[in-house]
């Protein structure tokens, strides 16, 4: 039980509900300008397009690593073509991922 | 709760039941995602930290990166700002949802802590709209999930050792990219998420991590040419 873990924690869920409340309390009850309304919907393309980069060739560090990641996230893509339920494209890339660290 | 009335016959108003229901399939992935947080922060929190931590937080990918600093011996502040740069994109992401939002300063503060990116991504209406019970229903979902995920990590811990050799890491990036598959339906997103490859890919080595992940928001600008 050490002190940095709990400041760490509290320190982390108030920054949180902030960082989640500022959008809806600052921007919210007005109505969208018109340039606005056309950018918000491929925000979701671009921020999931980012986290799929990060968290497949994110290293430690400032770091791009290609590893058994990346041979995962191919095996979910081709599910996810195949039209597989979401629990079967994320379980398929973690055996993916497995059996190549296994293999490798 | 008030559901923003659909402009035209097409996007239906959800209700927080069907986003519990739709959320269903996000909440399995959520539980093995705070499985292997359990499983990693049970050494260097404790067992009862990493929970707590799951039940405050409920952010997991701030959570893993807080974790990685704390491990590799960094302070407090250093965790807390590795895990709140990883948060940012809720920012982009409250301010997105922030029209769709009909209720008093108190009330969209609490909302917005129902932001999480699957629950996001699945209230995208694609007019600039969310629809803001689905987006509750899906974290309802998910929520419980996640903190019985860490648990049940933390329980694991003697028996799963190393997440990365059940391949556990990869579970985020497949999650994301079932998201994204849905999106990239959506006129003009294909450029998007073409403009946000070559931005991730370029900061990565020169920013640190969470920031090439706001700045690729700013591919969403692509959206201004249709």
């Amino acid at each position: 039980m050490n002190a940095t873990v709990w400041i760490t924690i509290a320190g982390l869920a108030l920054t949180t509900a902030a960082i989640k409340a500022f959008g809806p309390v600052v921007f919210g009850g007005r109505d969208l300008p018109r340039a606005l309304a056309r950018v918000i919907p491929m925000l979701a393309p671009a921020l999931l397009t980012a986290l799929v980069v990060t968290e497949t060739v994110g290293g430690s560090g400032r770091s791009i690593v290609i590893d058994a990641r990346t041979g995962g996230l191919a095996v979910a893509a081709v599910a996810i073509v195949l039209r597989a339920p979401l629990i079967v494209v994320v379980l398929s890339a973690a055996v993916a991922t497995a059996l190549l660290r296994a293999l490798g | 709760m008030s559901v923003p009335p659909a402009e035209t016959a097409e996007p239906p108003a959800g209700t927080v039941a069907q986003g519990l229901r739709i959320g269903i399939p996000y909440a399995m992935a959520s539980f093995l995602l705070g499985l292997s947080f359990g499983v990693l922060a049970r050494p260097v929190l404790g067992a009862l930290a990493t929970i707590v931590m799951s039940i405050i937080v409920f952010a997991g990918s701030a959570q893993f990166a807080a974790l990685a600093v704390l491990s590799a011996g960094g302070g407090a502040l250093p965790a807390i700002i590795a895990g709140s740069l990883l948060n940012l994109r809720f920012i982009p992401m409250g301010i997105a949802i922030a029209a769709s939002l009909d209720h008093r300063a108190v009330g969209r503060a609490m909302r917005g802590q129902a932001l999480v990116d699957a629950s996001w991504a699945l209230a995208n209406r694609g007019d600039g709209s969310f629809d803001i019970a689905l987006l509750l229903g899906s974290t309802l979902a998910q929520y419980p999930a996640w903190v019985l995920g860490t648990i049940a990590g933390v329980l694991a811990g003697g028996v799963i050792t190393d997440p990365g050799a059940l391949g556990l890491d990869s579970i985020f990036p497949a999650f994301f990219l079932a998201l994204l598959a849905v999106e990239l339906k959506r006129p003009g997103a294909r450029l998007v998420c073409a403009l946000a490859v070559v931005i991730t890919f370029a900061l990565i080595p020169i920013a640190p991590p969470g920031v090439p992940i706001i700045a690729a928001a700013l591919a969403a600008l692509a959206g201004l040419r249709r």
